[in-house]
């Protein structure tokens, strides 16, 4: 037992000195290609860049098409196609693609454009790895999570296409950057999550005259269109007004199925070789409405290009510098890079530590402990004795709450009454819910500072978290 | 007048989770015809149970909220005032942004 413990730590020990030889000359072919180009910036789009990678482009075997015998076999399947054939292929080997984001939408749309031979792809994401995105972010593999998604997802792609160049853009996409790097590339999907980095790409793709596959997707439905193309709308003269902040949803808070970004990540993809090959007919001024649970799909007709928009209309003055100093958090009321809200609505002796409450508990005070998730959170995981009011229903349940004060009031024998301590996933809600409580009388309710979450990481480590 | 009205993108919510209503809007005496500005005064009242704010701003539907009649953008048929007929289907769909 003992030499085999000794074995896997030896083996562990050799995979960490590989990887960091692996990176370091990852590290190094970048800054030479970024010499190179800064050399000659022709060599910009060419694959002759690509390491010990064969040339893709500029080869030509003889037949008039720029097809070298690799591509010509590896991509056989494209060119048997009468309404694709050599020349979409050809088209799509002198594309580049950028795909911000790589998360659920970025890795089939990434997996698909890697595989079907698009010359130079790029994807930009600052994220890292983590286990409860994999169900649907699936261009990651276990032996990544906690390193770069950029790095990951490059590496995947590499592995299915060694013929392409792969560009990593490991860093969050702001108006500082935007240009910088959506001019390198034809077209640029939008695989984000978030408004104020879809406000912010399609202007970039407007100023830049780019255009922009757009997905999204949440919950169990899917919506897909295309900006800025052949004089078609862009995503302000859809949206020229942001949505309140309370209305963009999040999967990390709403729930995904993850086959559905997937399918809407495929789809992408699609439109994207379309444009790229010059082959079919764009998704644009139409929109594709996926609804998965009743397995519907819908395309509709949307409105043209806006005169009115302040992006592209007719009288619009969008320039490169106006774009660098637009404030889309501050438009749209939403951070770029969305982290959990942290509400602060309360007084401190309104409030109570996770750990505090676990010393009431052990001390045996009586309490009522109301949790106000959703019903389907409470399934999930919940603690022991706590009684289930979603914040929602409230209003309408705080007969049950005064109830059970007093079933429980009943059991003090000074009769001070029970105590009130709310409860929610992260404590926002509980704050909310708290303050409402003070309003109708319930003077003594408690928020637990930091919710579920803060209970798992300072009392309970073993409280499944989701 | 008989529509069916779907809603979508996360508006089903408030409306008890449910997506598509076959309705029967009745038409104010002497006048015939009914226009979406109708049509979402009747919708809040009838079918909106939480949350108006998050259907309707002023007298339009609230920033981030498509509407399609017959599939096909209201801006392209004059918004609410555009006018409806029998067995017209209106979608009201919230954009997404996840991912
Ligand atoms: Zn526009």
């Amino acid at each position: 037992m003992e030499s085999n413990g000794g074995d896997a730590s030896q083996i562990l020990r050799q995979i960490e000195t590989l990887k960091a030889t692996r990176s370091d000359i990852d590290r190094r072919i970048s800054a030479l290609e970024a010499q190179l180009r800064e050399i000659n910036p022709s060599h910009g789009n060419d694959a002759v860049l690509n390491g010990s990678c064969p040339p893709i482009s500029g080869f030509d075997s003889g037949f008039g098409h720029g097809l070298s015998p690799d591509n010509i076999y590896r991509y056989s399947r494209h060119l048997l196609l009468p309404s694709f054939g050599v020349q979409g292929q050809s088209n799509l080997l002198k594309s580049s693609i950028l795909v911000v984001g790589a998360g659920g939408l970025g890795s089939p749309a990434l997996l698909y454009l890697a595989a079907c031979g698009v010359g130079r792809l790029g994807i930009v994401d600052h994220d890292v790895v983590e286990v409860n995105n994999m169900h649907r972010q699936i261009i990651h593999t276990e032996e990544y999570i906690g390193q770069p998604k950029v790095k990951s997802a490059a590496a995947a792609c590499r592995s299915i296409n060694s013929t392409i160049k792969i560009v990593e853009h490991q860093e969050a996409l702001r108006t500082s950057n935007a240009l910088e790097i959506l001019s390198q590339y034809d077209i640029v999907v939008d695989a984000t999550d978030n408004a104020p980095s879809r406000y912010m790409i399609s202007d970039c793709c407007v100023v830049l005259g780019k255009p922009l596959v757009s997905g999204a997707a949440l919950g169990l439905e899917g919506q897909l269109t295309v900006y800025n193309y052949n004089g078609g709308p862009c995503y302000r003269c859809l949206f020229p007004t942001p949505p309140p902040s309370t209305a963009c949803q999040r999967c990390a808070d709403s729930g995904v199925l993850g086959v559905v970004p997937g399918v809407i990540g495929c789809l992408q993809a699609l439109e994207a070789i379309k444009i790229a090959s010059a082959v079919g007919e764009p998704l644009s001024g139409r929109m594709l409405l996926f609804d998965a649970l009743s397995a519907r799909i819908r395309i509709v007709k949307i409105r043209g290009r806006s005169l009115q928009c302040e992006a592209c209309g007719e009288s619009a003055t969008f320039t490169r510098q106006q774009f660098q100093e637009f404030d889309y958090e501050k438009f749209t009321e939403t951070p770029l890079s969305p982290s959990p809200l942290k509400l602060n609505l309360l007084q401190a002796d309104s409030r109570i530590s996770t750990k505090e409450f676990k010393e009431k508990i052990v001390k045996g005070e009586v309490h009522i402990l109301v949790d106000v998730r959703p019903e389907h959170h409470f399934k999930i995981v919940s603690l022991p004795g706590s009684l289930n009011i979603p914040f929602r229903s409230l209003e309408a349940r705080l007969p049950e709450i005064s109830s059970a004060l007093e079933e429980e009031g009943n059991k003090t024998k000074s009769g001070s009454g029970a105590q009130l301590y709310v409860l929610c996933r992260r404590g926002n809600d509980s704050q909310r819910a708290v303050q409402y409580l003070h309003k109708m009388g319930f003077t003594s309710a408690k928020d637990i500072i930091g919710g579920l979450e803060g209970w798992a990481r300072d009392v309970d480590p073993n409280l499944p978290m989701y | 007048m008989q529509l069916t009205l779907e809603f979508g993108g996360g508006l089903e919510l408030l409306c008890e989770s449910k997506k598509i209503h076959k309705v029967n809007v009745e038409t104010q005496k002497g006048v015939e015809k009914l226009t979406m500005k109708d049509l979402l005064t009747w919708v809040r009242t009838n079918l909106i149970k939480e949350r108006p704010e998050m259907f309707m701003k002023g007298d339009t539907v609230r920033p981030g909220v498509l509407v399609l009649v017959n599939d096909c953008d209201w801006e392209l048929s004059g918004q609410l005032n555009t006018t409806l007929e029998e067995k017209d289907v209106v979608v009201f769909i919230s954009t997404l942004h996840g991912g």
